[in-house]
């Protein structure tokens, strides 16, 4: 018996695949009917392969919570997400609007501040930020960009457009398996490409290392790249190591380098120390350097800021850039937009409320078992409230803490996520929610990954994606459907 | 080249030759005890001892028998230096220096991993552990061949080139000295001549030895010219003589290196000055004991060189 097609309903929500019951959108039509073409016996040996490749290859996220055995097999579904190229292309046109207005935004708020001063943005938002960096004002990185590598979560709701759900803009990770699911994916499902022709991803690397190299602050042809781990324990050591190894830079630890008193960084290298002057840093802010931020920090390096500040060194990205990660000021994005470019956002956000403002908090508390409620300033989907799937104990607790620090906390519609067929046990078709984080980049250029990473939450009916709890992913194909084979 | 990736590299070039060793020990080990006559006692224990783990084996174990030593060996955590635990610090160092060792080699070491540790069992089992412990060093070679294919030979190359002759050199004492050993517990009489030359036989064997000392020496195995040769001869890879020269080769190659090159050139001068291959009693024994700790300096040397930055 093969998989039953015909049977697979999602009912309430946009399908990925399929439009209704055995019929397939049309960038995803090859697929679908190659994969209709395929036995139980065969679906099942390219899951194996999946599998056996995703350990072989070693692509592993790190899990805190579970002891001694650190690395977990990255979750894997064989069966791609499509998307349409012209679909696509007018998306990530959107993601660059949506990035350049937010570093306009950033170098504003370290230098004059004009969007508060015109009353776009009420100042409390600034002053109560938890990501905002005094110790950065008056600094002007390259090109007037701080945010220079973004991971932007976008979800499609019932009426299948994108909508941005959150802008990640300090460290976000999750490039390195996108670009290792595709590899997966060529070898289990080599046969597709025939018939369809998928757009390629892996110039990421390449984009990433001129991203990075324009920031240079010497002038010489290879500059020194080196991307900052906090180690091995990180949950994303694989990606740091990854995309070190794929730009050709060198991985470093804090413990790797060194600020001089001319205020230059230099890596212990076995010639000697040896001159920094891009650094990829996937620290904290908070933890780069114990001579100005959190003093007991281990992983960083003593006079990285001062190295900064004195133009000796680059950050990408530059501390102080996640003040705009901050799903508060994500509800401004829209007039940020307009003020930064006078122009109206490509892709929309998800209708949101301030718990801040008193009408809006009132509609929120009244109306929990409605929506999401998300802390301003967490990530990795913690500390959030799922009102339709929460106890009234959850609700209360909530609302009490909504209460207690009303700037802390947005909410959110519960979206009507979109869905696409996934193996569950039996190799039998399930839809499967999921979302979809492409990757921005920008420094003298500015740069959209094609496609992006695809998070699936595995559980049936779960809305969350995030694989410290659970999520898997798939490979995502940008297809273009007006192009001849 | 940062100074950390140097000693990770040269910790993933020592661990790989470990584990080989290790398995190839283990195996002829197993042959060495058949083929000994009855009233030899030389026991499973012996492995445990020429690896010197004594403490953390009597920390674990009482029954110092086949199974448990084998155990021990191949796949205790414990044991810090079990085919298990050497295997994942190579999987850890090539996992923090991907950047430098080719991509594969990352596929490659996980794919031994997993071999090892899906088939524990079968090593442990002496039906099959023969079969097992081939896979091992099959794998091993395999990523050495990978390593010499397409690894540049830069930096990096001579400190992998440093860590695995390192430790060969300091595998091929410990063997050495595992022959002598078990002919000292040999009675002087006629069966002797006999399980002797077995002993020495299986020195060569377990360093794969065995056929190029028949090419180069032309004679039968015997004692005193199965030490000359693995000590002194400068040709086969796992001699003495070999090591030192690939070590003080790849030392020269690379940067500020005038107090290592320095050491090696005082212990080159004098290092098979003194041996008395007619007598491999205690007195050969020191002497092995004392390379040891020659080979010991030569790495606290590197490492206070290069990796302390």
């Amino acid at each position: 018996m093969t998989i039953d097609w015909g049977n697979y309903a999602a009912s309430d929500f946009y399908d990925e695949l399929m439009s209704s019951p055995g019929n397939a959108r049309k960038p995803a039509r090859s697929l679908v009917s190659h994969l209709r073409s395929l036995s139980d016996e065969e679906i099942e040996q390219r899951r194996i392969a999946a599998d056996s490749t995703v350990k072989e290859m070693g692509v592993t996220f790190t899990v805190y919570t579970e002891g001694g055995n650190i690395d977990r097999a990255w979750p894997f579904d064989i069966i791609p997400r499509v998307i349409s190229k012209k679909h696509w292309d007018l998306t990530a046109k959107g993601l660059k609007q949506r990035l350049h207005a937010l570093n306009l935004f950033i170098d504003d708020l370290y230098y004059d501040q004009s969007i508060i001063k015109d009353g776009i943005i009420p100042r409390y938002i600034l002053e109560q930020s938890k990501n905002f960096r005094p110790e950065c004002v008056g600094i002007s990185p390259r090109f007037g960009v701080w945010a220079h590598i973004c991971g932007t979560d976008l979800v499609r709701d019932k009426d299948g457009e994108f909508y941005v759900l959150e802008d990640n803009l300090r460290v976000p990770s999750g490039v390195a398996y996108m670009l290792e699911n595709r590899a997966i994916t060529k070898r289990v499902l080599a046969d597709v490409y025939e018939k369809v022709y998928i757009e390629p991803i892996d110039d990421y690397p390449a984009k990433l290392f001129d991203t990075l190299a324009a920031l240079s602050p010497r002038k010489q042809k290879e500059p020194v790249i080196v991307v900052l781990t906090p180690g091995i324990y990180n949950s994303a050591y694989f990606e740091h190591a990854y995309l070190a190894q794929q730009m050709g830079a060198e991985l470093v630890e804090g413990s790797d380098l060194i600020v001089q008193s001319d205020d230059c960084v230099y890596m212990k290298t076995i010639s000697g120390l040896e001159r920094v002057d891009v650094i990829y840093r996937r620290i904290d802010d908070l933890f780069l350097d114990p001579e100005v931020f959190n003093p007991d920090s281990a992983l960083g390096v003593r006079g990285l800021i001062r190295a900064w500040r004195a133009g000796n060194v680059a950050l990408a990205n530059a501390p102080g850039a996640g003040v705009a990660d901050d799903k508060v000021v994500y509800a401004f994005v829209p007039q940020i937009i307009k003020y930064y470019l006078d122009e109206d956002p490509i892709v929309n956000n998800v209708e949101t409320y301030l718990c801040f403002d008193d009408k809006q908090r009132e509609y929120v508390l009244a109306n929990l078992e409605k929506l999401v409620i998300k802390p301003a300033n967490e990530s990795g989907g913690y500390g959030m409230l799922i009102g339709p799937q929460s106890t009234k104990k959850e609700r209360s607790e909530f609302a009490e803490l909504i209460k207690a620090n009303p700037r802390n906390y947005i909410a959110q519609p519960t979206l009507a996520l979109s869905t696409a067929p996934t193996l569950v046990e039996n190799n039998q078709l399930e839809p499967r929610h999921l979302d979809l984080r492409p990757f921005i980049l920008q420094s003298d250029k500015t740069y959209v990954t094609t496609g992006g990473l695809t998070r699936v939450a595995m559980k049936r009916g779960s809305l969350v994606v995030n694989s410290s709890q659970g999520g898997g992913s798939k490979d995502t194909w940008i297809v273009d459907t007006e192009m001849k084979l | 080249m940062l100074s950390k990736v140097a000693e990770r590299v040269y910790w993933t070039a020592r661990y790989i030759e470990r584990v080989e060793n290790t398995a190839r020990l283990v195996k002829i080990y197993a042959s060495l005890l058949l083929d000994m006559p009855k009233d030899v006692n030389l026991g499973w224990y012996n492995l445990v001892v020429l690896n010197s783990v004594e403490t953390q084996f009597n920390e674990r174990y009482k029954n110092r028998d086949e199974r448990n030593v084998v155990k021990f060996i191949l796949g205790d955590q414990n044991n810090p230096i079990s085919v298990v635990s050497s295997l994942q610090l190579v999987r850890e160092n090539i996992r923090t220096t991907r950047d430098v060792v080719p991509s594969e080699s990352w596929e490659v070491v996980n794919e031994l991993s997993l071999f090892v540790s899906e088939n524990l069992n079968q090593g442990i089992n002496r039906k099959e552990r023969h079969e097992f412990l081939d896979g091992i060093i099959r794998g091993c070679q395999q990523l050495n061949g990978l390593l010499y294919g397409t690894m540049n030979h830069d930096a990096a190359w001579d400190f992998m080139r440093l860590g695995r002759n390192l430790e060969r050199a300091d595998m091929t004492t410990r063997i050495l000295d595992a022959g002598a050993s078990a002919v000292s517990t040999l009675s002087d009489d006629e069966a002797a001549v006999n399980a002797r030359q077995i002993i020495w036989g299986n020195v060569l064997r377990s360093l794969d030895a065995d056929q190029s000392y028949r090419r180069v020496l032309r004679k039968p195995v015997r004692g005193r010219d199965v030490a000359c040769y693995l000590l002194e001869d400068p040709q086969y890879p796992r001699t003495i003589k070999h090591c030192l020269v690939a070590i003080a080769d790849s030392t020269e190659k690379l940067p500020s290196a005038d107090v290592v090159v320095n050491l090696l050139e005082s212990i080159g001068r004098k290092v098979f000055k003194k041996v008395d291959y007619d007598n491999l009693g205690s007195e050969f024994r020191d002497y092995l004991n004392d390379l040891q700790i020659k080979l010991g300096n030569i790495h606290e040397k590197i490492s206070e060189n290069w990796f302390n930055g």
